[in-house]
């Protein structure tokens, strides 16, 4: 199953992009209750919307993202039935990407 | 021991309500803070903006998750965010292509009560707003 969950609605010629990620977004600091260690760190860093070929938002990541990061946006253009690609990298170099089309 | 607890955290709560009188008299501008990192935007010139509103909850009962909105009407090429107290300041930074809104909608994570500030770049210039969003850890209100 896809990590990424995505709506696209278009109104009045701007499209709202709705995402939400299912990642752990580790900061690095924070403790093991068990072991006493620390937990590493693994976020993303980087995440790309595409409509079309043209990239609407690059958004650049720190370790400060809530857990499950939710994003949100709007571009101008974009019509019902176009696709729209989001995917994301994380640190340890996992990625995931997700299609979806403009409602 | 309970009583103490409580001395020291209504102290603790003291303490950042001056911060935050500070900021609404504007005595700590984000400017202020933005200048103790000049090398995070290649320039340590701000001007502060009414034309961005930063969309963020007054008290956070939950620093793990702080939702954030950001609206600004100035032509934005990058906003970003950042929470001056964490101990990694920059939250997260949005490229935005040329025809997206200047509106972004997150949710982030807070060490502790900090301002919230979003720096918008716009051609070759840098334009800010701060917020404080107050980080309670027991969630009960206080």
């Amino acid at each position: 199953m896809s990590s990424i969950k995505m709506r696209a609605k278009a109104s009045g010629g701007v499209t709202t992009i709705k995402a939400l990620i299912s990642h752990p977004m580790e900061t690095g600091t924070r403790k093991d209750k068990k072991t006493g260690k620390k937990i590493p760190a693994h976020f993303i860093q980087e995440v790309v919307c595409k409509h079309g070929d043209k990239t609407v938002m690059t958004a650049q990541w720190g370790a400060a993202i809530s857990k499950n990061p939710y994003l949100s946006f709007k571009f101008k253009g974009g019509n019902a039935g176009d696709t729209v690609s989001l995917s994301w990298t994380d640190n340890k170099g996992n990625s995931d990407s997700a299609d979806g089309s403009i409602s | 021991m309970t009583s103490m607890k409580r001395r020291t955290f209504l102290r603790g709560s003291i303490a950042t309500g001056a911060v935050g009188v500070a900021v609404g008299a504007g005595l700590l501008t984000p400017q202020m803070v933005l200048a103790a990192w000049p090398g995070l935007f290649g320039s340590k010139d701000h001007t502060g903006s009414d034309q961005i509103k930063i969309k963020a909850p007054d008290i956070a009962e939950n620093g793990a998750v702080v939702p954030i909105s950001i609206t600004t009407d100035l032509a934005a090429d990058t906003i970003s965010i950042i929470a001056d107290k964490n101990a990694s300041p920059l939250a997260a930074s949005f490229i935005l292509g040329s025809d997206t809104e200047g509106f972004v909608s997150t949710r982030i994570k807070m060490g502790k009560t900090a301002n919230v500030i979003a720096v918008v770049k716009s051609g070759d210039k840098l334009f800010s707003t701060g917020k404080e969003v107050k980080v309670t850890i027991g969630g009960c209100g206080g």
